[in-house]
């Protein structure tokens, strides 16, 4: 296998790519369709950003001063919606079309042709919620968790535009899961038995696995939230029978594994990335399959802890509460294999390495947070304060987002071709790394002294707290732009070339391809010993 | 194993998309069966819609006394002066007692009042049973009227022990445009 890519001709030889955007409009080719993904996300991680922005220019002050209440609910609502459905599930979307089949040598996804749909649709989909936003009345204001009856009763009239970009996107991610399973199951290449696949394949089948059996639940809710707003059902509608509470229970039954389905492909990503950096095998693969598995399946028990201060009866709240503290102990696992990986072994610390540990720290400090959430009567003091939006942004900004850079960092050489630029790299991290905990740490404090969560405004006590969050805010938005600039500088092609391995630890079957990865990959299937 | 043929792909496909068919239909499963659990475990606080009939047999347990709280609130835009007679009382289960609640529609059109039950700690709620309630039916009033609307009921004598206290609590919704078919609501 030649070790020094071959940059000059790598993607002209043998394919028919049409040129300019119709290449990338009718593209069925993995990587395209991966790269487009990625971008799309990107776009999208910067535009739910910009949203944050007006959020925390706002809290800056107590008092009312940039925009009024009602767009302020609108951008917390659009936020959480983009930065969900927009940013962090069609990364990983895009990051599973250009790696699982390089990494269970198959030439490509094996449906092609559903592949280009599910993410041509994506974009229209964004830009149909993101109109609502303009329309009389403004978009949708109800939080990303739509409860009703603020989503059906009192909302505006684009709800049907929210409801019809959800659908869109479910289906969306419904049609890449199923190309992810199908592509796992049929094109492994010979010799790759199920427990020799990868880390990043095993958390993506089994994501997948949660995407299909939860997004047709997502769906299910959407419509009965249309239906009860436009078509006079009462589904959630206690006047004519029904009943609002069982609203947060469907919603919650998809949506703690949706947050789930954030978090294992970003399992996967650091099982790979630790031990390339530490020299050594993964500690305990089994184990870390087994662990996916099991946090999968407990997620479909455990989604009333969202619901703790609905009424339940007393022994729903010790089930809710005993069951999410048990998805600890799988969660655990994964962090104690990571460590006993990295014990002895050789370590550098290249970029991924440093997300990687970054993740690995404050993930736990998300994790801890959220056990703490899960002990009911706390949770009657913590519900719907700072302190909620700092447990779900330690989870999701530094884990699932920083996963994503630590992969885009990993990754990146076999893509380009070129090694990033070492100096923005650092930048990037670095600035990341203390504005974002500038930007989320004292929310903890803010949350536990009682601050509420989605208000435009709140009581003196909390500006001093609220303005060093926003300054670590707008430091950790204008950071982003540091990484643009890296990703658009080795897009281009600018940098040092990489060879095949890119990293002398990483094992694995991309790693035998060149880079830049030819257009065509394993046409050939690989031998796996 | 890398060039799989077409129609195991299919096959695959038939199945992955039949779960997700099962899976939507599951969300609306979802309904139904939350009426039948909470029915049967009265955890959401639900009394039953339909009127119990009395036994007069029945013994009154007078070494309990268990005392019961009135609320009422008004869903939003419901106009109506709605108030509980008597906010509480101390009953012996097994005993027939009558409460009363005043409504006035105060406006100048007739509207129709629809009053929603809720029972907190909702265990409580299966051991409840009215035998006459006004939020059986749903209740026009016309521009100007004002009624008292009685509320009969016995709390079952097997009303776990631990429960001395519990509230009803109406929500009173003006259904005037869903009574016949409801278009928009927003
Ligand atoms: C040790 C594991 C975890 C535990 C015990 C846990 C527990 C909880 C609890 C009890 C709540 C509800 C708090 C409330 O509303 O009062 C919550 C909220 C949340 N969690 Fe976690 N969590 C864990 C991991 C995660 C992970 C891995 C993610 C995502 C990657 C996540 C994302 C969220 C989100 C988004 C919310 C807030 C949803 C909302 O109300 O908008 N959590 N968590
Ligand atoms: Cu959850």
């Amino acid at each position: 296998m030649s070790s020094v890519a071959d940059d000059l001709h790598h993607d002209e030889h043998h394919d028919h790519k049409p040129a300019g955007i119709m290449r990338w409009l009718l593209t069925t080719n993995h990587k395209d369709i991966g790269t487009l993904y990625l971008w799309f996300a990107f776009i999208m991680f910067l535009v739910g950003g910009a949203m944050a922005m007006v959020i925390r220019a706002e809290l800056f002050q107590p008092g009312l001063q940039i925009v009024e209440p009602n767009f302020f609910n609108q951008m917390t609502t659009v936020h959480g919606l983009i930065m969900v459905f927009g940013a962090v599930m069609p990364a990983f979307t895009g990051l599973a079309n250009w790696m699982v089949p390089l990494m269970i040598g198959a030439p490509d996804m094996a449906l092609p042709r559903m592949n280009n749909w599910s993410f041509w649709i994506l974009p229209g989909a964004f830009l149909i919620l993101l109109s609502s936003l303009f329309l009389e009345g403004g978009g949708p204001n109800f939080g990303w968790t739509f409860y009703a009856p603020l989503s059906t009763t009192f909302s505006n009239d684009s709800t049907a535009l929210f409801v019809f970009s959800v659908h869109i996107m479910g289906i969306s991610s419904i049609m890449g899961a199923i190309n992810v399973i199908v592509t796992i199951f049929n094109m492994r290449a010979p010799g790759m038995t199920w427990m020799k696949m990868p880390m990043f394949v095993w958390t993506w089948l089994i994501t997948a696995f949660l995407l299909i059996a939860v997004m047709p639940v997502l769906a299910g809710a959407v419509t009965m939230v249309l239906t009860d707003k436009y078509f006079g059902t009462s589904f959630f509608d206690a006047a004519g029978g029904g009943d609002p509470v069982m609203f947060q229970h469907i919603f919650w039954f998809f949506g703690h594994p949706e947050v789930y389905i954030m978090i294992l492909p970003a399992f996967g990503i650091i099982s790979h990335i630790v031990p390339t950096f530490s020299r050594k095998r993964l500690f305990g693969y089994s184990s870390m399959v087994y662990a996916t598995a099991s946090i999968a399946l407990l997620s479909f028990i455990v989604w009333a802890h969202h619901m703790f201060t609905t009424g339940m009866p007393l022994f729903a709240e010790m089930f809710f509460m005993f069951a999410t503290m048990l998805i600890s102990v799988p969660t655990g696992v994964k962090v104690f294999n990571w460590v006993a990986t990295m014990w002895r072994g050789s370590i550098s610390y290249e970029m991924p390495m440093m997300f990687a540990l970054a993740f690995i720290v404050l993930f736990t400090i998300g994790g801890f947070s959220g056990l703490m959430l899960a002990i009911t009567p706390v949770d009657f003091q913590y519900h719907d304060t700072y302190f909620v939006v700092a447990h779900f942004h330690y989870v999701l900004v530094t884990g699932a987002v920083f996963s994503i850079m630590a992969a885009v960092y990993y990754w990146l050489p076999k893509w380009c071709g070129k090694m990033y630029d070492v100096t923005l790299a650092k930048w990037h991290f670095w600035c990341s790394m203390i504005s974002v905990n500038l930007l989320f740490f004292p929310m903890h404090f803010v949350g536990l002294a009682g601050m509420p969560r989605r208000i435009p405004d709140y009581a003196l006590q909390f500006a001093d707290f609220n303005k060093w969050i926003s300054i670590g805010g707008f430091a950790f938005g204008l950071s982003q732009l540091i990484f643009l600039a890296l990703v658009i500088k080795a897009s281009r092609k600018i940098g040092e070339p990489a060879t095949a391995q890119v990293w002398d630890g990483a094992e694995g079957l991309e790693w035998e391809v060149p880079s830049p990865a030819p257009y065509h990959t394993f046409e050939t299937p690989p031998e796996v010993k | 194993m890398t060039q799989p043929s077409q129609s195991n792909n299919n096959r695959m496909v038939i199945k992955l998309v039949a779960i997700v068919i099962g899976m939507f239909g599951f969300g609306f499963a979802l309904v139904p069966l939350y009426d039948v659990f909470c029915d049967i475990t009265g955890i959401n606080g639900k009394t039953n819609p339909y009127a119990a009939t009395y036994d007069v047999n029945t013994d009154v347990d007078t070494s309990r006394e268990i005392t019961v709280e009135f609320i009422t609130r008004n869903q939003s835009g419901m106009v109506w002066d709605f108030e509980a007679r008597t906010k509480r009382i101390t009953v012996h289960p097994g005993e027939l007692n009558t409460v009363e609640f005043y409504v006035k529609n105060p406006t100048a059109k007739d509207i129709v009042g629809q009053a929603i039950p809720s029972v907190s700690p909702g265990t409580a709620a299966l051991y409840l049973n009215k035998t006459e309630c006004f939020c059986f039916e749903q209740q026009p009033l016309q521009a100007g009227e004002e009624a008292l609307m009685p509320m009969q009921f016995y709390v079952d004598p097997q009303l776990p022990e631990d429960i001395k206290v519990f509230t009803l609590s109406y929500t009173l919704y003006d259904v005037t445009g869903t009574s016949s078919v409801a278009m928009n609501r927003g």
